[in-house]
């Protein structure tokens, strides 16, 4: 019962959505792009998608600099 | 050198429009790279002027402090490729009209600094321009760990990509690594004009 967070396996927990496994994450850099098994989620999703047991979730964040 | 590979490069290039949002260190590296690489017109937005500060890491020399990016961009490119067609816009990119300079650009290359500026200016891009490949980048700053970037393809959106990488506010910028991440923009910029090298 697990899931893999940009190369980072950490624990499935059962009815978390995109918007709850961010807060998890503890991401704060702006968001580009979120990616579950190669599909990208929409940002208007985030709230009701929810993460599947044993999927690959890429999170594609934007770093300052120039 | 494969001659008939090399004009056939050439007149694709010539015939090819690259804008460039930003003059900084991603931008004014960018830019040159491509002029010497024969790109036939440039875009270049950017409001700045050049610091002293800026010579650590961005195309420009002593004489241009105080000058503004474009004018000095231009002068640099003059010198290197007349042959370059360039457009400037002096102005500040401001949410709502990002798009506008970029309209007859046939890849954009954002080269901004501030994070939530780029996110803004990429979602800018691929709503008002759809169809329009743009090339971000994202953890440009520190030094060393050339090997952890890499290239994100996203659809339309390319990004040159080290999530290790710290914040340019809670780190340093390098000449080094800034200008490898924007000959690597540059580079995809190549490909999407040329097709794959195979």
């Amino acid at each position: 019962m697990s899931i893999e967070v940009n190369g980072k396996v950490i624990d499935w927990v059962e009815n978390e959505t995109v918007k709850d496994l961010l807060r998890r994450m503890r991401y704060t850099f702006p968001l580009v792009v979120v990616k579950i098994n190669e599909n990208v989620v929409p940002r208007k999703d985030f709230s009701e998608v929810k993460i599947p047991n044993k999927s690959k979730v890429a999170v594609i964040h934007m770093i300052s600099g120039g | 050198m494969d001659e008939i590979k090399l004009e056939k490069i050439k007149k694709k290039l010539s015939k090819s429009t690259v804008g460039i949002a930003g003059l900084g260190g991603l931008g004014s590296n960018a830019a040159v790279s491509l002029a010497r690489a024969g790109i036939g017109r440039l875009v270049l937005v950017d409001f700045d002027k050049v610091e002293k500060s800026n010579l650590s890491r961005q195309y420009y020399l002593l004489e241009h402090i105080g000058k503004t990016k474009v004018d000095s961009l231009k002068e640099i490119i003059r010198k290197i490729n007349p042959k370059v067609d360039l457009i400037i816009h002096k102005l500040k990119l401001e949410k709502g009209s990002m798009e506008k300079p970029f309209k007859d650009a046939d890849v954009v290359i954002e080269a901004l600094d501030n994070a939530e500026t780029k996110t803004v200016f990429i979602e800018e891009i691929l709503t008002k321009l759809p169809g329009k490949p743009i090339i971000a980048a994202s953890g440009v700053a520190g030094y060393g760990h050339s090997d952890r970037i890499m290239t994100k393809h996203l659809g339309k959106l390319h990004m040159c990509y080290d999530g290790d990488a710290k914040s340019s506010d809670d780190d340093v910028l390098m000449a080094p690594r800034v200008a490898i991440m924007a000959n690597w923009e540059a580079n995809i910029a190549l490909e999407i004009i040329l097709g794959e090298d195979k």
